[in-house]
């Protein structure tokens, strides 16, 4: 009988399983992500964190949770690009866009000519994230996506997106973030059309791996996550992606009809299984693995053979059930509480009234797509508009319709929101994330209804 | 008098000044973006300041509409309002009466219109149009003028000339804050070169702080619209800012500084900009042109403005006329670009280089020579030796006569909107379009026609091609979201 490094004797069973493909895998990510790095920070009430996110061209880390500026065709809908730097920083430093806004008028070639989004828009130090849904103009039409791509309505018509068109675009607009091809569909529709969107959006997110480094894309991938208000098909999404090599994940299929009651277990359904990692007792290549029972708990080692045995050292697999010839475990350093999975960036789509965003945050999401909160003009504000203009005079033109009011507002609603991501991370920090929320939510509902009285 | 006005350096008739008005020190020549509804449309007042915008023009009948001059006041006057701290002017409220309210009648009271908000008659009165820009505050305010239109002819040019003379002094008499606002006449009388003189010399006498050329840019000749230029600035005090309203295209402002006139508006540069049109040194670039999307050169390389600094033909391209940043960035651009032409014509009368300046300027805009022939007959009145890029002269009067029914096709179009002839042509790279200039001597059309809507305000504006005969319509509409167009 052998001894482990732990000290458990190795008695039980052998089984070789493929884990390879999801802790090497893990491992490798670091590598292979071209500049990408994401840390967790702090934890507040169970799951709500704080990290910390690098990227080679941005001047400096972003805190995290934080916000992802939604863009048309690379800028702010109505700001231009030498009144971006007015917003705070380095909050403002993360824009995302949709590849398919530039299918009115500019071809893959020609973008990739100038050198990419970064060269073509001259914003050298912010970061780019794509994602294909844009929650205005790109919306995904589940009933026209088929098996080999899927489908969006967009300023250009309905346009079906395969993998190989999704990664020319990536790799001539090489942004530093980029989520997988996904199946979105809204909540209502069968148990089956979401079951099929799970099954494609794991396939195309193997496709996309395969071609993006064929196609030498760069860029950090982000797993698509979708399985709509299922929760079982969320978890197995969440699974799949976890056990494949991308340095993030991007939780799509929210905000399409789905109740905002239903929503805080779908999310921890998916972040949850970020930790659990399918194991197949076939394909006993790489690793020999025991199981075996502790005080009443299933522990679960393993030890690469040969070379690589050292890495496993350390590590606590814990078995989270055995279903078939399947079993589920969760893999966590011994000596360190973040688990090997979690140090991995999650954004979501969809969520955009802050109580969703609380809900976000609460299930340990880092990075949220644009906003609709339309905040009236705050006292004290120290935003380039309040600093500037009065709020009769942004009457004024909105009254008159005029442009300027566009901007302004975009520029007060973004710092507004900007600094409520802020005192988010300033919550998680103090470990008082669930007070702050609930204090939060009780406010708003008060103004909410205050406002509602007046009306 | 609010304003000191002093010349700084002269090449013949042209000149160029510092004028010091209550808010900025500005140098002249210089041109004056639009900022009808107290903002210029998409940018702020900082990217103003930041491209070196000397005064904005406001419109009075749209500020008294919304949000009132009252409310204006009551916030400390519209520096204030739309935070902007250098110059401002405002006009006096009679010419957008007139071009917008079909149904207005002048009599010699004052302008009778129907209020757009409730259709009630209303008179504007000179006393009025004054309290109300009393009330606004610019810098610079002008007196309420009986407005015709150039084109029409007889005895109601010689009404209207004699009517302006009559309402100054009544506009005089009512302006309460002559220290802090300068009341600029309007000189008027059509093409009549006997009715300009009477006007100019009645309202010299009147010692106004400053004076404004009227009744131009309104769909005449270029040939009778600089005789006009000249002939005034010819009469008017040397000592005595002088303002030609409503022009107008980089090409006009060239030759009317060089006639000696010093300041300029018009809606020209950012309405362009909201169509895809971009001003540079050739002419125009349409960016909406196909041929834009794969290229990957900025506006005009040689422009130093933050668009051309960051951005490729083929983004704009991407943006122009469906995404309000199109409008924005290219309002940015040729805002810019007037604004930079304003600073070279400046600094080329004072550093003695204005005649090669010219010469520059029509080469890189007629690179073949074909300078019009308005343009040479302006320029030899103004002493500026144009010759060295004139060099086709007489194959370009050939190429113009022969295209004389052109002249007849644009007359026709003027009275019902905004109209653009357009010869387009392609340069040897076959880029660059040149617009209306070349063919500005037979009768290019800028005709606005405004509407004021329940939902906001509607633009229309037509383009003709003339090279392919063929006629574009495009229609601006600001909703509540934004702009869009169709």
């Amino acid at each position: 009988m052998t001894k482990t490094a732990f000290g458990f004797p190795l008695k039980h069973s052998h089984i070789k399983t493929k884990l390879a493909a999801s802790l090497g895998g893990g491992a490798e990510t670091t590598t292979t992500i071209t500049s990408m790095k994401f840390s967790v920070k702090t934890w507040s009430n169970g799951k709500a964190r704080t990290g910390l996110l690098q990227l080679g061209n941005c001047p400096s880390p972003i805190e995290t949770p934080s916000l992802l500026l939604s863009t048309r065709k690379g800028l702010p809908l109505f700001i231009s690009p030498d009144l971006l730097p007015s917003l705070p920083l380095p909050d403002s430093y993360l824009l995302q866009f949709s590849p398919l806004h530039f299918l009115e008028g500019l071809s893959t070639k020609t973008i990739a000519a100038i050198g990419g989004l970064h060269q073509m828009l001259g914003l050298h130090d912010y970061v780019y994230a794509a994602v294909l849904r844009d929650p205005i103009q790109c919306l995904p039409e589940c009933d026209a996506s088929n098996k080999f791509g899927a489908s969006f309505e967009t300023p250009c018509g309905r346009v079906l997106v395969k993998p190989a068109d999704y990664m020319d675009m990536i790799a001539s607009m090489k942004p530093n973030i980029w989520a997988s091809l996904a199946d979105e569909v809204p909540a209502w529709v069968s148990s089956k059309r979401n079951r099929t969107s799970v099954d494609r959006t794991v396939k195309w997110l193997d496709e996309c791996i395969a071609l993006g480094s064929a196609k030498a894309a760069g860029g950090a991938l982000f797993g698509a996550i979708v399985g709509g208000s299922n929760i079982e098909e969320r978890k197995r999404c969440a699974q799949e992606a976890a056990i494949r090599n991308v340095s993030g994940y991007w939780i799509g299929g929210f905000g399409l009809g789905e109740s905002m009651d239903e929503r805080p277990a779908l999310l921890n359904a998916v972040t949850v299984s970020f930790k659990l990692t399918r194991v197949l007792f076939k394909n006993t290549d790489y690793f020999e693995c025991f199981i075996f029972k502790a005080k009443g708990e299933w522990l679960f080692y393993c030890v690469r053979l040969e070379i690589h045995a050292a890495c496993w050292m350390n590590r606590v697999v814990t078995v989270v059930c055995i279903v078939g010839s399947e079993v589920m475990i969760e893999v966590r350093d011994a000596g360190c509480q973040d688990s090997l999975q979690e140090e991995k960036p999650r954004l979501v789509c969809g969520l955009e009234l802050p109580e969703e965003v609380l809900q976000g945050v609460a299930a340990g999401i880092d990075l949220f797509d644009s906003s609709k909160d339309a905040t009236p003009i705050v006292q004290n504000c120290v935003c380039y508009t309040c600093q500037n203009h009065t709020k009769a005079y942004i009457n004024h033109l909105l009254n008159v319709h005029e442009m300027l009011a566009q901007t302004l507002l975009e520029i007060h609603n973004t710092h507004h929101f900007l600094g409520f991501f802020r005192s988010i991370r300033e919550a998680i920090k103090e470990g008082r994330f669930d007070l702050f929320r609930q204090m939060f939510v009780q406010h708003r509902r008060e103004q909410l209804a205050a406002v509602a009285v007046c009306a | 008098m609010a304003l000191r006005f002093e010349v700084l350096g002269r090449f013949n008739r042209a000149r160029a000044a510092r004028l010091t008005l209550p808010h900025h020190v500005c140098q002249t020549p210089l041109f004056m973006p639009v900022g009808t509804q107290g903002t210029i449309k998409g940018l702020t007042t900082s990217q103003l300041e930041d491209i070196g915008c000397q005064i904005i023009l406001g419109n009075t009948y749209h500020l008294a509409l919304r949000p009132t001059s009252e409310l204006i006041d009551d916030l400390g006057g519209l520096h204030k309002f739309m935070n902007w701290p250098r110059a401002l002017l405002t006009d006096s409220g009679g010419f957008q009466m007139v071009s917008l309210l079909h149904l207005a009648d002048i009599t010699e009271e004052g302008v009778t219109f129907q209020s757009p908000v409730d259709g009630k008659p209303m008179l504007l009165t000179p006393e009025e149009s004054i309290q109300i820009q009393n009330r606004i505050g610019a810098d610079i305010i002008m007196a309420l003028d009986d407005v015709v239109k150039t084109t029409i002819t007889g005895p109601r040019i010689e009404e209207a000339m004699y009517r302006t003379l009559r309402w100054i002094d009544r506009c005089i008499a009512a302006h309460k804050r002559p220290n802090e606002q300068n009341l600029f006449g309007i000189v008027q009388g059509g093409l009549d070169p006997v009715l300009r003189d009477i006007c100019v010399r009645g309202l010299v006498d009147r010692n106004l702080p400053g004076y404004a050329i009227g009744g131009l840019a309104g769909g005449e000749d270029k040939d009778s619209f600089w005789r006009v230029v000249a002939q005034c600035t010819a009469a008017l005090p040397e000592d005595k800012p002088r303002y030609v309203m409503g022009v107008g295209y980089p090409l006009d402002i060239v030759v009317c500084s060089a006639l000696g006139a010093d300041m300029y508006d018009c809606v020209y540069p950012t309405r362009t900009a909201r169509f895809g049109t971009a001003l540079v040194p050739e002419g125009v670039l349409k960016l909406k042109h196909k041929a834009m999307a794969e290229d990957t050169r900025p506006i005009d390389p040689t422009c130093a403005c933050m668009v051309c600094k960051k951005y490729t033909r083929a983004y704009i391209h991407s943006l122009v006329t469906k995404d309000a940043m199109g409008s924005q960035l290219l309002s940015y651009h040729n805002l810019y670009y007037m604004l930079q032409l304003s600073r070279n014509l400046h600094f080329s009368i004072i550093e003695g280089r204005f005649p090669e300046f010219v010469c520059d300027f029509l080469q890189k805009m007629f690179p073949e020579g074909d300078v019009p022939e308005w343009v040479c007959n302006a320029m030899e009145v103004a002493g500026i030796n144009i010759s060295p890029c004139c060099a086709l002269l007489s194959s370009s009067r050939q190429y113009f006569s022969s295209q004389g029914e052109k002249e007849f096709e644009a007359e026709k179009l003027s009275c019902q909107g905004e109209k653009e002839v357009e010869d387009e042509k392609l340069s040897s790279q076959g880029e660059i379009e040149f617009e209306a200039e070349k063919l500005s001597s037979q009768g290019e059309k800028e005709v606005e026609d405004e509407k004021l809507s329940s939902q906001g305000e509607i633009e229309f504006e037509a383009e003709k091609l003339s090279s392919q005969g063929e006629i574009e319509f495009g229609a601006e509409k600001l909703s509540s979201q934004g702009e869009k167009e169709f």
